[in-house]
């Protein structure tokens, strides 16, 4: 097996009730900011774009109408829903890059039920089951590149980014061939769903209700899980010592399968979300790369299941606040993912940092 | 189609692979000494994205095309210092970076977008190029092709055949016996994570100075660092056999413009994911050539011996495992 490296999580939620932990982690956190912020600030200033003003409308395009908020809240569900999964896999140490593709499947499987639904009488009954056909899809997605791995021992880096290329592969192909447009097949995507197969907006709110308490359904059952279930403690015990998992009579392999299924039907819901109340139609780029995104928050949460929706409410607002950029004083929004990226990076250094200085004897 | 048509395809292919093949043969000089730089998507982009803005300040190509193999080797310096210094996981840091990158590049090219700038010119080979069939599909090109090809027999002679090599591998199989042969693991690993990243950088230029001329978003680069990462694989580690798999990629991809006309419906995007599935398909039969079942079945039946040998590699066996002293 190769990249048997350190695993890459190291859970240490249940440790982080107590005061100091807590602390610590804001101190961690209030420390990489502002490494964050000298790195973009001189960024900016390498631009030719003043940082100042930059900052404020990051801000201002992100929180500073109802309107922004319900956008960075649109945004904020997916990426959630996909960080959720993500923490399932990584406790038990595994590196599950295809949630991208599970994110992709999700939605192409919610898509195909919807287009069943189109001009049926219980259109409700379609938009219900779009969600766990979505699950399935981006379950089974994730379960091939476990069986890969269980079974194959192709790593599930290499097996997760193979198939979520053959994703992108199949939605293109979709896209432009069996499903496209009556007459025209172009990157805008399938045609439209009717309205009553789309998830219902709050009235003067472009943002879905519906989405947002699936999202903290997850969390929370996320949360329950890991602290309380029999579930939760085998998955960690199985991502530090396999070997001793299979003495105490669990099988490792089978609580990876299990992991990336639930990963999977996650990142598959995000997808469905997309198409069911954001785009309401299938387009080239459904994911967002929120797939990626995600894998970035769950390693800043440091692998928390708490701290998991602040990091994503803080790089949704980055998202969405960036869109308004290149308008307002002509620079890319791509300044988010720079901002997102330095900032994890800043944040692994601390942590390895931290480790150093406590341990350092173990160190050379 | 006629055969004046076949030798410009052929040609088409040669120049057309250059990027990836120099970003191939990096990531297998990386990977042959254990060490796994994920980052090669994000570089390509920020070190074509740089090329093209010095060329364009200085006018001068060159100049342009050492900047990006500078920032190639930077990018894998951040993974090294991450992974060997910090102790961070080398997948992690590859990962993160290969997103920054990426964006860093769209955000510092954004005043470069669809400029004309300088690029690389043609430069026949005197006499080779004379040479009918092989002299336009191989001898009509500027000289980042030519250095490409040069590039292949170089890595396999210096892998295979020199004692540097030797040492090379040494580390990749087993850093303990490289330590213990009196080299330092950590050194070489540095020394070959930043030239598999200079070669990464090349191909960043390649494209911004050859093949896709100018930066723009998307530039047209896009994936192709992810494309090289599979084809390390589907080469078994092999810098010849890599090479010939960026060769068959650049052939999938031109052919599937040519004959995009045949089949309107599926855009031509959907050719470039061909090489994803064939390295899960490698990695597959690396793992069950291995097995004692399967190595007693070939062994009957010649067809399958062959077929196995054609497709299975062996990865350096301490691929991705960072090496500490204290570990044994």
């Amino acid at each position: 097996m190769i990249w048997a490296g350190p695993s890459p999580g190291r859970p240490d939620d249940q440790a982080s009730e107590s005061k100091s932990m807590i602390q610590r982690h804001w101190k961690a956190f209030g420390l990489s900011l502002a490494g964050v912020l000298g790195f973009t600030t001189a960024i900016l200033v390498l631009a030719g774009a003043p940082p100042l003003e930059a900052y404020y409308h990051l801000l201002k395009g992100s929180l500073g109408s109802l309107n922004k908020t319900g956008a960075v809240l649109t945004a904020w569900i997916p990426l959630t829903l996909c960080a959720v999964g993500l923490l399932y896999t990584f406790r038990i140490g595994l590196w599950n890059i295809g949630v991208e593709g599970q994110m992709i499947m999700g939605a192409i499987f919610a898509t195909a039920v919807l287009r069943w639904g189109v001009e049926s009488r219980v259109p409700l009954l379609y938009l219900a089951a779009a969600f766990p056909a979505a699950a399935l899809g981006g379950g089974l997605w994730a379960i091939g590149a476990g069986i890969l791995k269980t079974k194959g021992e192709v790593h599930e880096i290499f097996a997760g980014l193979g198939l979520n290329f053959v994703a992108q592969g199949i939605l293109l192909y979709l896209i432009f061939g069996p499903w496209k447009r009556p007459g025209v097949a172009s990157m805008s995507g399938t045609e439209v769903f009717p309205t009553d197969l789309r998830l219902s907006f709050l009235p003067g709110l472009r943002f879905s209700p519906a989405g947002l308490i699936l999202a903290v359904i997850a969390l929370l059952l996320t949360a329950w899980m890991f602290r309380h279930s029999r579930f939760g403690l085998v998955l960690k015990a199985a991502g530090s010592n396999p070997i001793a998992t299979l003495l105490f009579g669990e099988r490792p392999n089978r609580y990876m399968l299990l992991a990336m299924l639930l990963a999977g039907g996650f990142a598959g819901i995000a997808g469905c979300v997309q198409v069911s109340g954001v785009y309401h139609r299938l387009i080239p780029s459904i994911s967002s790369n929120y797939g990626y995104l995600a894998l970035l928050v769950v390693m800043l949460s440091n692998y928390n299941v708490f701290v998991v929706p602040v990091v994503a409410f803080f790089f949704t607002c980055l998202n969405v606040g960036s869109i308004q950029l290149p308008m307002m004083l002509r620079i890319d929004s791509s300044l988010a993912g720079v901002i997102q990226g330095a900032w994890v990076l800043v944040a692994l250094a601390a942590i390895a940092w931290h480790r150093r200085k406590v341990r350092p004897e173990k160190e050379h | 189609m006629s055969g004046l048509e076949w030798i410009l395809l052929l040609s088409g292919v040669v120049s057309g692979a250059t990027p990836i093949l120099l970003a191939t043969l990096g990531e297998t000089l990386t990977e042959k000494a254990g060490f796994v730089n994920l980052s090669l998507d994000g570089t390509v982009l920020l070190s074509a994205m740089v090329a093209f803005m010095v060329a364009f300040e200085t006018q001068n190509a060159i100049l342009g095309f050492l900047a990006a193999c500078l920032v190639g080797a930077l990018v894998a310096a951040v993974v090294v210092l991450f992974s060997l210094w910090l102790g961070q996981s080398q997948v992690a840091v590859g990962f993160v970076l290969t997103l920054t990158t990426r964006d860093l590049a769209y955000f510092l090219g954004n005043p470069y977008t669809r400029l004309h700038g300088p690029q690389f010119s043609t430069f026949p080979i005197p006499f080779l190029s004379d040479i009918p069939v092989l002299g336009p599909i191989f001898f009509h090109h500027n000289w980042m092709v030519y250095a490409g090809l040069a590039l292949i027999g170089f890595c396999w002679a210096y892998i295979y055949r020199t004692p540097m090599g030797l040492r090379l591998r040494a580390v990749g199989e087993s850093p303990k016996a490289s330590f213990a042969r009196g080299d330092n693991p950590a050194k070489l690993q540095w020394v070959y994570a930043l030239a598999g990243g200079v070669l990464v950088g090349a191909a960043g230029a390649a494209f911004s100075l050859c093949v896709k001329p100018g930066w723009g978003r998307p530039q047209g680069a896009e994936g192709t660092g992810w494309i090289a990462l599979a084809l390390v694989i589907f080469g078994g580690w092999h810098p010849v056999r890599a090479a010939a798999g960026a060769y068959l990629f650049s052939l999938l991809q031109v052919l599937g413009i040519y004959f995009q006309g045949w089949i309107p419906s599926v855009p031509a995007q959907v050719f470039q994911v061909a090489p994803f599935p064939l390295m899960i398909l490698t990695l597959l039969i690396i793992a069950y050539a291995r097995k004692t079942a399967t190595q007693e079945a070939a062994r009957r039946r010649l067809w399958m011996k062959s077929f196995l040998d054609f497709f299975s590699g062996t990865a350096p066996s301490a691929l991705g495992k960072p090496y500490r002293l204290e570990s044994f």
